[in-house]
């Protein structure tokens, strides 16, 4: 077994008075890209906002170890620090702060490092055409006014220059035409290797078709209640969530 | 058409943060809620020496006092007696925020500091060269304008012309002077545009203005650079109430600039200056202002502007210090095509009650004004934006656009909104939009999600709410904004 990225061991979470994850255990090795399906309302979205420290949800029970270190009580900035990203499923829109300068502050919080200009600079050109964004993006207001699909380039641009170990994707493939996904499964694909692990939530087939999974797991009640490799997504196609339910 | 009162208004809006924050930012506020942000430059209070000072109070006697000591013509000794008499019988506002506590008897209305006004830095006495050397002045003037005024308390200790400018006739000196020299004009200008009969406080100005700047801009000139005035107040318990007259003739431009501050006192002051320009066809003035008054100034300020034909006038205007700010700059468009447009940004604080916002009349054809603002409360301050727009039978085709958004960065501070709209003829485009909100949860944990800590995503979305103001700003105010903003912003989150 390769080297562990993320354990997650009988997590309990509870926004308000509503449990939504019920004992939920998920181990995430380093350079494996895992899936996550599951009906609407599973708590899958609440699973990638947890594992990314959103203040709305409770732990009631459980542990998040990230490379050994439990992370229950590190606020959001902290995470990232440590090397999680969490593509939104829908990006805030920031008005008055560029992308590129946000993706300037963002990136020396991270690394703790003063930037060079023009390295980073040249790198975010690189990405923004991998992503056929045009250069007028980095002098938009982050996510201010974008198309849905802009929105989720602008996640995978964000992706690619702060250089997570760990991406977890909440529907990146959600709402976009089958060329944007295309072009958002080529953003991905050029973060993975084997230093860096991927949670995909998704409810299509589409997007997986161009980044091979290794693991898929079914998220229902709560739980993990089932976990494959790629044939079980066929599966569910054919049958459907209930024929998995216990 | 009759007139249109539309208020919006939100309070306490309830947060949708979950316990856990809400109880961590409760603690984290009762620890650091601040009264007095350090102001750094702005708070280094200089030793209280004058060269004469009026009694505290107002009475008839004290008015021939100020004006004898300025060896003044007799019909501006009239007319600051005048207005003492409208000041007597007018009463305080009854609407907008409470002034109770001003009290007008304790405030010395006259404090000459001990200096003539100078034209060189090297004459201006040291500790009062320091003060503005501190705040930039010099610097600036040296760097990026064109001329500078510097006023201490009462009187103007300084002023410059670039020679260039001096050629091409345009004068720039202190009320005083002009009076002087300039007496015919003056006289002809001074308080026809903000009568005495005004309000209360325009009547005091009347009766004890001084100092000031005095602008004249002869037709045809451009001044590409900046003019900018500055008032410092530092006697305590004492009131400014400098006049700035501003003519702008026939196809001439100017930018001005004024600053203002003062360092704290535990007795109140209070600023009524006045402020009125004259712009004349097809000329265009921009005014700029940043006041950043100590937290306890009553600033009673009153600017208004008379635009002539194809003249357009920019106001541009930021309020981040005092304790009650009622300012509300005012564009009458008088002549056909004439345009203006308000800019403004208020940031009330803990203990501040900032009523801000402008007035337009549109009295001609083919009129336009813009008015676009934005607030921001905190630590139980109160921003309220106020403005009145009138449009007159004979403004026909005349076009006015007001955008209004409030930010409240918790749940004790107040933002309200009253656009008061009368319209008094059919073919005319109005578009009025008030937003008020607060900082989403969401939007933070997104900014945080990218590494940045929960301090530095808030400053990121007051900053980017600010960024459309900031960015008329003067580039060294736009970044003073920025550094308030940091500054103000520390005592929020932990």
């Amino acid at each position: 077994m390769s080297e562990q990225m993320l354990i997650i061991d009988n997590l309990k979470v509870s926004a308000g008075e509503t449990t939504i994850l019920n004992g939920l255990n998920l181990s995430i090795g380093m350079g494996e890209v895992h899936v996550i399906m599951g009906p609407n309302g599973a708590g899958k979205s609440t699973l990638a906002n947890v594992l990314m420290g959103h203040p709305k949800y409770n732990i009631l029970d459980g542990d998040i170890k990230f490379q050994g270190v439990s992370i229950n009580d590190l606020k959001a900035n902290e995470r990232a620090k440590l090397g999680m990203f969490l593509s939104f499923q829908y990006p805030e829109e920031i008005p008055g702060i560029t992308v590129e300068n946000f993706l300037r502050s963002s990136k020396a919080a991270i690394t703790d490092k003063p930037l060079k200009f023009m390295e980073f600079r040249k790198a975010l050109k690189e990405k923004m055409n991998l992503l056929e964004m045009k250069d007028e993006y980095a002098t938009r207001f982050l996510n201010e006014g974008f198309s849905g699909g802009e929105k989720k380039k602008s996640e995978i641009l964000q992706l690619l220059m702060l250089e997570p170990k760990l991406a977890i994707l909440d529907e990146t493939d959600s709402g976009l035409d089958v060329d944007a996904v295309k072009i958002v499964a080529s953003g991905v694909k050029q973060y993975m290797n084997s230093e860096h692990s991927v949670i995909i939530i998704t409810h299509h087939n589409n997007i997986l078709e161009y980044l091979k999974p290794d693991y898929v797991h079914i998220l229902m009640d709560g739980q993990i209640c089932h976990s494959g490799d790629i044939n079980l997504i066929k599966k569910i196609e054919k049958d459907g969530y209930d024929s998995f339910r216990a | 058409m009759n007139s249109t009162n539309n208020i919006t208004k939100a309070k306490n809006i309830e947060s949708s943060l979950s316990k856990t924050v809400n109880r961590k930012m409760n603690n984290e506020k009762q620890k650091t809620i601040i009264d007095d942000l350090d102001r750094g430059i702005y708070d280094i209070k200089d030793e209280f020496d004058y060269g004469f000072k009026t009694e505290s109070g107002l009475t008839p006697e004290i008015v021939r006092e100020i004006s004898s000591k300025k060896n003044e013509p007799t019909w501006m000794t009239k007319f600051r007696l005048k207005s003492l008499q409208i000041y007597n019988n007018l009463e305080v506002p009854p609407w907008g925020p409470d002034i109770s506590e001003l009290d007008i008897d304790n405030i010395i209305t006259y404090v000459k500091p001990k200096t003539d006004m100078k034209t060189s830095w090297d004459d201006v006495p040291s500790e009062i060269k320091n003060t503005f050397t501190r705040l930039g002045i010099p610097q600036a003037e040296h760097a990026s304008l064109a001329g500078v005024g510097a006023q201490y308390d009462s009187e103007v200790v300084y002023h410059k012309l670039k020679e260039n400018l001096l050629k091409q006739g345009v004068i720039y000196t202190d009320m005083e002077s002009a009076l002087r020299d300039y007496e015919e004009v003056v006289k002809k200008y001074f308080m026809t545009c903000v009568p005495p009969s005004d309000h209360k406080f325009a009547a005091l100005h009347g009766a004890v203005w001084s100092g000031g700047s005095f602008v004249h801009i002869p037709e045809g000139v451009h001044v590409d650079i900046p003019l900018q005035s500055y008032f410092r107040s530092n006697a305590p318990g004492a009131g400014q109430f400098e006049h700035t007259l501003i003519i702008v003739e026939k196809n001439a431009s100017l930018h001005f600039i004024e600053g203002c501050s003062a360092p704290k006192y535990s007795v109140n002051n209070l600023h009524a200056g006045c402020v009125e320009l004259f712009v004349k066809e097809n000329a265009r003035l921009r005014y700029s202002t940043i006041e950043n008054w100590s937290k306890n100034m009553f600033n009673l300020n009153t600017k208004r502007c008379i635009v002539e034909k194809d003249g357009l006038i920019e106001w541009v205007s930021g309020s981040f210090g005092s304790k009650v700010s009622m300012l509300y700059p005012m564009s009458v468009l008088k002549g056909e095509g004439a345009r203006s447009e308000f800019t403004g940004v208020t940031f009330a604080g803990h203990g501040q009650h900032l009523d801000t916002g402008t007035k337009v009349i549109h009295a001609a054809p083919y009129t336009t004004s813009v008015v676009n603002t934005k607030s921001i409360s905190k630590d139980g301050g109160s921003a309220v934006y106020r403005g009145s727009l009138k449009v007159l039978k004979s403004a026909h085709h005349s076009k006015a656009t007001i955008s209004c958004e409030s930010l409240m960065m918790d749940n004790i501070s107040t933002s309200d909104t009253i656009p008061a709209i009368a319209l008094l003829n059919d073919e005319v485009d109005i578009g009025h939009e008030a937003k008020i909100g607060r900082i989403s949860d969401d939007a933070i944990f997104y900014l945080m999600s990218r590494g940045v800590s929960e301090e530095e995503a808030r400053a990121m979305i007051v900053r980017g709410f600010v960024e459309p103001i900031a960015k008329e700003l003067p580039l060294e105010y736009a970044i003073e904004m920025n550094n308030l903003i940091k500054l103000e912003l520390e005592g929020t989150i932990g």
